[in-house]
């Protein structure tokens, strides 16, 4: 278009015409705005709140006005929503803000979504194999349960997890079994998985600890002690001795955004999710992907359930432990459309929203419950369309029969 | 079993042509009641929890008697000379059965059990019936509970019957209308319903623990105990058979068998029944036959949520009477109505004979029930759990594919 007229590229004008960019920063400020309410910041007015928030905004409808309606419409609610409890924020007491607001908070999320992350890239992996795996509850449980057992057993957290994460994989190869070669219905079967994970478990809990809590003094998961960060005063506390476990779960969402997207492995494993015939003809043993795939998200679960037990629990277990932990990592690899770092985000939001439930009891004890609610109807919200369709992989949930 | 044979599950998934597994679901569980595989499923499952309880050093033939003694559903063949009240009145009149010993209580036990029990499989088998898997029963049922329990102990003064009547009828519509969500969002968007029901039935346990818990709007007037009032007098169901102090048997399990028929009635006798089985066996054929697709997967839905909304209404004003977070929270009748729909399968006769058997488990293995020395009951209880989860995945399992699977490694 050289008979265009010819306009200078300055690097503003470049990303005010991005939409992309415009969302994502409008998202940011949204998120911003909130902060500038809380703690460490606690500016006492909302007026620094409300001129990010519009900021936000407007960078919404810029981006709606440039054809990103999703991202535009989400910032634009993200910006609304961050002027609203940038307010809230200021109404509050400093004091209480304090309580509920402190580096510690950022400690806990990590510590609340780590067997959510374990249970959701199990998932994922499952789900991207073309196996729907509901089980997770299930195999998550038997992860906490027999990795306490293997600590108290063994006497090391090394033995726990190995044994839980074996424990997991063995559930998962009989659900796969049932789901690829006998083709049974993979709801029915995740659906048995959790009946059979919680009796199991309850049974054995009463069998060898009657009931109470596994002996004291069990080997639990290390904490990883950064010499160098924990006497820094914000990071310190934040990050500065966070669990093993979690430090792992990082590593896990980066190693397996790797495999799935840059690696053959990863290739056959989404196309026998989204076409498994076409990849049976190419020379892809569905099965085998399948398989493998599957105890792999049994093994994940169920580190993720020892992490529960062994790690955050410090060497305890109760009667159904998870308490539905299994399905709200379901709901966090859906809600990040059944991407590593999708599921990862999910599952901090899903995470920050548990810790911070426990921490507005300063507010009021009731509503805090309410709060748990967060993660289901977002994922709610999710499947239902309104912010984006998720998009399943294709033969997902469908078995498949070699010819 | 040949016709799963074809070749259908191998097509590749076009775009809303395709029959889904769902509908092979359909067609794998919605059709004529076969005896065996349930029968056969209920027996491996029961051998395979009898070696768990072998593999802890106990009996398995003397625990399951134990159990089987515990459900009181012996009670049927202690055929005697006796006599028995009649119900509300004071009149008496001869009866082969002995309406007060301790089998008797038992069997009451049961049967309370029993009650919600078909009435949340009716939930998961009519939702199966066009298709669709209703894993949202629990979902459903709370949301029953929690309006039951709001009516039943905030409006005074009402005549009994109609303050029962209103309790239950509010009830089974807010279960409807929370089952109406996801039959929406299937219709509209193609929401999976699996997901939506798991989402929904999460939201029912924490709203409900909000409400009936330490601070929430719903909490009874005792500030120390986290659950609500307990219901009017005029809110409960008549207790007909044992003492209402004492967990009697309400006429809950008449309306619970009612709606077997009822289901029956719908699924067979009525144009919307039909309509909700071509949707089931294939929504496209469905479509091209002038039925509404999107019509049939709401008010399927709908139905399968008024059948758990009643049953939570049928346990508070049955015998629960009043409601804390602790119970929603372990709660899982509307799973174990989803296995008995499974085991049942789907037929109004299966279903009621599986909640039966689900039903007297869960009595048999519970501590009032069991004795102690020969089984411990916490023990118990889990094993009823090991069974159930046994009997889905058993049942679950297309049985063609077994067989062809075992011949293929045969020939080899």
């Amino acid at each position: 278009m050289s008979w265009a007229p010819q306009t200078r590229q300055t690097p503003v004008g470049k990303w005010l015409r991005n939409p992309v960019a415009t969302g994502y920063t409008g998202m940011a400020l949204g998120v911003f705005a909130a902060f500038l309410g809380i703690p460490p910041f606690t500016s006492r007015t909302a007026t620094w709140s409300l001129i990010v928030g519009i900021i936000a905004i407007m960078c919404g409808i810029a981006t709606v006005t440039r054809g990103r309606k999703r991202l535009g419409l989400g910032a634009i609610a993200t910006g609304i929503g961050g002027i609203g409890l940038g307010y809230l924020a200021t109404r509050s007491s400093v004091d209480n803000l304090n309580i509920v607001f402190n580096a510690s908070l950022i400690a806990q999320t990590f510590a609340f979504a780590t067997p959510l992350v374990f249970a959701a890239i199990g998932g994922m992996f499952s789900e991207r194999s073309g196996v729907v795996n509901i089980g997770l509850e299930g195999m998550m449980l038997m992860g906490a349960f027999w990795g306490v057992w293997g600590a108290d057993v063994g006497g090391s957290w090394v033995v726990g997890l190995l044994v839980g994460m074996a424990i997991g994989a063995v559930l998962a190869l009989v659900y796969a079994v049932f789901a690829i070669h006998l083709r049974a219905d993979q709801i029915v079967g995740g659906t048995a998985v959790n009946f059979l994970a919680l009796g199991i478990t309850g049974y054995f809990f009463f069998q060898l600890y009657h009931g109470n809590y596994v002996s004291q003094g069990v080997s639990t998961i290390p904490n990883i002690k950064l010499p160098w960060i924990s006497g820094l005063h914000f990071l310190g506390p934040a990050i500065g001795n966070l669990n093993l476990m979690i430090w792992v779960s990082f590593m896990l969402v980066i190693a397996s955004y790797i495999v799935v997207f840059k690696t053959p492995i990863g290739l056959r494993i989404r196309a026998c999710g989204e076409h498994p015939r076409a990849a049976d003809t190419v020379g892809i043993n569905v099965y085998a992907v399948r398989y493998g795939a599957v105890v792999l998200s049994g093994v994940l679960a169920a580190a993720g359930g020892v992490y529960l037990s062994d790690g955050f629990g410090g060497g305890t277990f109760n009667d159904n432990m998870t308490a539905g932990r299994g399905f709200i990592a379901l709901a966090a690899m859906i809600f990040g459309n059944w991407r590593p770092a999708g599921a990862f985000a999910a599952a901090l939001l899903f995470g920050f929203s548990s810790a911070i439930a426990l921490r507005l009891q300063v507010y009021s004890p009731s509503a805090s419950t309410l709060f748990n609610v967060l993660p289901y109807v977002l994922t709610l919200i999710a499947v239902a369309g309104v912010i984006g369709r998720t998009v399943a992989p294709a033969a997902d949930g469908k078995p498949y029969r070699k010819q | 079993m040949s016709d799963f044979e074809t070749d259908e599950l191998d097509e590749e998934p076009r775009a809303g042509s395709a029959p889904t597994p769902q509908q092979h679901f359909a067609w794998r569980f919605g059709g004529a009641s076969d005896l065996l595989t349930p029968l056969l499923t209920t027996v491996v499952a029961f051998l395979m929890g009898g070696l768990v309880v072998a593999l802890t050093g106990k009996n398995p033939i003397r625990v399951y008697h134990a159990i089987f003694t515990g459900t009181g559903v012996g009670w049927f063949f202690q055929v005697g000379n006796h006599s028995a009240r009649i119900p509300f009145s004071a009149a008496h009149m001869w009866f082969p059965w002995d309406t007060g010993s301790a089998a008797a209580t038992n069997l009451q036990q049961t049967l309370l059990f029993t009650t919600p029990i078909v009435l949340t499989a009716l939930a998961v088998a009519f939702a199966f019936r066009c298709g669709m898997f209703n894993i949202g029963g629990q979902g459903q049922y709370i949301v029953g509970t929690i309006f039951a329990v709001w009516l039943g102990s905030s409006v005074a003064s009402l005549d009994p019957w109609l303050h029962v009547l209103l309790c239950i009828v509010v009830a089974t519509l807010a279960g409807a209308l929370w089952a109406g969500i996801a039959g929406i969002l299937k219709a509209t968007v193609g929401a999976h319903e699996v997901i939506s029901t798991i989402m929904l039935n999460w939201i029912a346990i924490w709203v409900g623990s909000y409400l009936f818990g330490a601070g929430g709007p719903l909490q009874g007037s005792r500030a120390a105990i986290p659950a609500s009032n307990p219901i009017f007098d005029g809110a409960k169901l008549p207790v007909f058979w044992g003492l209402k102090l004492l967990q009697g048997l309400s006429i809950g399990v008449f309306i619970a068998i009612a709606m077997l028929f009822v289901y029956w009635v719908i699924v067979n006798r009525t144009t919307l029944g039909f309509a909700v089985r071509a949707v089931g066996f294939n929504p496209e054929a469905a479509r091209y036959g002038g039925i509404s697709v999107a019509r049939s997967y709401f008010v399927a839905m709908a139905i399968a949520g008024a059948f758990a909304g009643l049953a939570g209404a049928i346990d508070v004003t049955g015998w629960e009477y009043q409601v804390g977070p602790a119970d929603l929270q372990a709660s899982q009748i509307g799973f174990i109505g989803l296995a008995a729909a499974l085991l049942g399968r789907n037929t109004a006769v299966g279903v009621g004979f599986a909640s039966l058997l689900f039903g007297a488990l869960i009595t048999g293995t519970s501590s009032r029930q069991l004795d102690p020395t020969v089984f411990r009951p916490d023990l118990a209880g889990n094993l009823t759990t090991i069974i159930q989860g046994l009997v889905v995945l058993f049942v679950g399992l297309n049985l063609g594919g077994l067989w062809t699977w075992l011949g293929r490694r045969r020939r080899v």
